[in-house]
C-alpha cells in the first residue's frame, strides 16, 4: 500500500492488489476484489471517545471505510436504533434478543442506503457522472435519492414485475428506470456486460468493492450500541450474501483494533424457501452454490445467483451458524409477529428473517440466554402487497354515539361495557 | 454448426483483441478447449488446477446461465454463449 493510501483493493483468492480503481473482480484470476485497509495507521486514528462525540451517523466510522479524502459527509444514512425486544422474545423464548431496525435508516428506509452513501463518495471520487445499479427494489430507491441530492444523474435497472410502491419510490427522485423483461439474475447480468461497455459507475457493478463496505456498519453499530461489545449470535437475511460477510468483517476489525473483546459469534443466515441458494448450500455443509430460479413473495432477496453465496456459506458454517429459510406463508407471519410485539413493520425481507429466526430458535441452534441481534434491513410500506387480502375490510359506521355503542356490543360482545362514562 | 462466443473486455488481452469467437463446439467441455487451443493464455483464466470450470466463471447461453441448462447441454445453431468472469449485483 502507497503511503498516502489507507486503501486500496484487493483480491480476496490471489491477494493481488489492484490500488484503487472501478472495478470488481481480480484482472489476473477474475475472482472478486474487496478493500483492504492500513489498520497500522488506523489504529492511531481511531478512539471509542473520539466516535462517541461525532454525529449519529456512518460518517461516525470514517477511518474505517473506503472514503476518498474529501467527501459529502450529507447522508443522513446508518445509526438505526437497536431495540430490545422484549415481547418478541417471549415468542421466541429468548431473553435476550434485539432487532437492528434498518427498516428506519435514512433517507430511503432500507440499509441500502448505508452501502450507496459509500458508493457515491468514490463515484465522485473516479469522476462519474451517471450512477446506476441493477436492484431488487431497495437498491433502486436509495440510489435515486442519493444521485438527486449528490447531483448525479441515475438510471436504475430492474426486473419488470417489481412491486409498484419500489418502482414509484425510484421515480419520484427524477432518476431513469430501465424495466427489464427478466428476473434479477438477468438484469445483473446485463449490467455486468454494460458496466464492460459503458463509462457508468454501478454501484453494485464496478464501484462494488466500496459500496459493500458500507455494510459494515451495522456490524460497528451493533457493537457501539451493546456497549462496544459483540453480540453471541446475528441472524442476517441474505440475498447477494454480502451483508452477512460484512458484518463478519465488521466485528473481526473491531477486535484486531481492540474496541471489543474477542468473542466468537455465529452468523445465521435467513432466506426465503423459493430462493434459497445459500440456505440450501449451508444445510448440505457446502460452500459451492448451486443457483435456483427465484420464486417468493420477498423479491427484494430474489437473487438466484448470489455474487457472495459462497463466502457468506463459508463465513456462517466457520463461524458455527446455520441458516434457515421461511415459505411465503411463514414470510407473512414474520412481518406481522414483529408488526403487533414490537411495533416495526418490516418488508418481506425483514418477515424471513423473524421467521428464520423463530426456527432455529426451536430447533435449539440460538439459545435463549444468548445475545441475538435480527437485522431487520427494510421498511413494510414498501411490501404491502404481500399483506393484501390479510386484513378484513372495516365497515364504517354513522358518526352518533349510539352507533358506537352498537359496535362495542356487536364488536366486544359487551367485555368493554364496564368502561362506559368513565373519564 | 457454429457458435459464436462474447468475450468480456478483461479477457481481451488474451485474445489479441478479439471480443467475439466463432467455434463449432458441441458443448461447453469443447467450447471450453476450443478457446484455450486457439488462445493458449486464456486457458488458466478457464480452468482451475483441477481442470474445473473456474468458480467465478459464469457462463450463459442465450441469456441462461448454463448450469439451468445441464453441464452436457448440447449447442445448437447460432447459440450465443456470453462469458462473465465474475457476477456482481446483491
Amino acid at each position: 500500500m502507497s503511503t498516502n493510501q489507507r486503501y486500496e483493493l484487493r483480491c480476496r483468492e490471489c491477494h493481488a492488489t489492484w490500488g484503487n480503481q472501478p472495478i470488481s473482480f481480480c484482472q489476473t484470476c477474475f475472482a472478486p476484489l474487496e478493500v483492504a485497509y492500513d489498520w497500522e495507521r488506523i489504529r492511531t486514528e481511531i478512539s471509542k471517545d473520539e466516535i462517541a462525540r461525532r454525529p449519529t451517523n456512518l460518517w461516525r466510522y470514517k477511518e474505517l471505510l473506503p472514503l476518498p479524502e474529501q467527501y459529502d459527509a450529507s447522508s443522513p444514512a446508518g445509526f438505526t436504533p437497536l431495540v430490545k425486544a422484549t415481547k418478541l422474545g417471549e415468542t421466541l423464548h429468548s431473553r435476550s434478543v434485539y432487532i437492528k431496525n434498518d427498516a428506519v435508516c435514512f433517507p430511503t428506509l432500507s440499509f441500502k442506503d448505508r452501502v450507496v452513501a459509500v458508493a457515491l463518495t468514490q463515484a465522485r471520487q473516479f469522476g462519474f457522472e451517471v450512477v446506476s445499479c441493477s436492484s431488487t427494489g431497495n437498491l433502486a430507491n436509495a440510489v435515486a435519492a442519493q444521485a438527486a441530492r449528490s447531483g448525479f444523474r441515475a438510471c436504475i435497472f430492474i426486473p419488470a414485475d417489481l412491486e409498484p410502491a419500489k418502482v414509484l419510490n425510484t421515480q419520484v427522485y427524477g432518476a431513469q428506470i430501465i424495466r427489464i423483461d427478466g428476473n434479477y439474475d438477468h438484469v445483473n447480468r446485463l449490467c455486468s456486460q454494460i458496466a464492460d461497455k459503458h463509462r457508468w459507475g454501478f454501484v453494485n457493478v464496478n464501484l462494488r468493492p466500496y459500496y459493500a463496505e458500507g455494510s459494515k456498519t451495522v456490524g460497528y453499530e451493533i457493537a457501539e450500541q451493546l456497549g462496544w461489545r459483540l453480540p453471541d449470535n446475528v441472524v442476517v437475511p441474505m440475498a447477494g450474501g454480502s451483508l452477512i460477510t460484512k458484518i463478519y468483517k465488521a466485528f473481526n476489525e473491531l477486535i484486531q483494533l481492540g474496541l471489543v473483546e474477542e468473542k466468537q459469534v455465529k452468523f445465521f443466515g435467513a432466506q426465503a424457501t423459493g430462493c434459497s441458494p445459500i440456505s440450501a448450500a449451508v444445510k448440505a455443509g457446502r460452500n459451492e452454490i448451486e443457483p435456483q430460479k427465484p420464486q417468493t413473495i420477498a423479491r427484494s432477496l430474489a437473487i438466484g445467483n448470489p455474487a457472495d453465496g459462497y463466502y457468506a456459506a463459508k463465513t456462517i458454517l466457520g463461524s458455527g451458524g446455520w441458516a434457515e429459510d421461511a415459505s411465503d406463508p411463514e414470510i407473512v407471519d414474520g412481518m406481522t409477529l414483529l408488526a403487533e410485539s414490537e411495533g416495526i413493520f418490516t418488508e418481506t425481507a425483514g418477515g424471513v428473517t423473524v421467521a428464520a429466526a423463530r426456527k432455529l430458535y426451536a430447533q435449539g441452534r440460538i439459545s435463549p440466554d444468548e445475545t441475538t441481534v435480527l437485522c431487520i434491513t427494510g421498511n413494510g410500506l414498501k411490501t404491502t402487497d404481500a399483506l393484501a387480502g390479510r386484513f378484513e375490510a372495516v365497515e364504517p359506521i354513522s358518526p352518533k354515539l349510539a352507533a358506537f355503542e352498537q359496535y362495542l356490543e356487536r364488536e366486544f360482545a359487551g367485555a368493554h361495557a364496564s368502561g362506559k362514562g368513565a373519564a | 454448426m457454429s457458435v459464436t462466443v462474447s468475450i468480456p473486455s478483461a479477457f481481451r488481452r488474451h485474445t489479441e483483441g478479439a471480443d467475439t469467437y466463432n467455434c463449432a463446439a458441441a458443448d461447453l467441455n469443447s467450447l471450453l478447449e476450443a478457446l484455450s487451443s486457439r488462445f493458449p493464455e486464456l486457458k488458466p483464466h478457464l480452468r482451475d488446477d483441477q481442470g474445473n470450470v473456474r468458480r467465478f466463471l459464469n457462463v450463459y447461453v442465450n441469456d441462461e446461465d448454463i448450469r439451468f441448462l445441464g453441464k452436457d447441454y448440447k449447442f445448437k445453431e447460432g447459440d450465443e454463449v456470453t462469458l462473465v468472469p465474475s457476477i456482481a449485483g446483491g
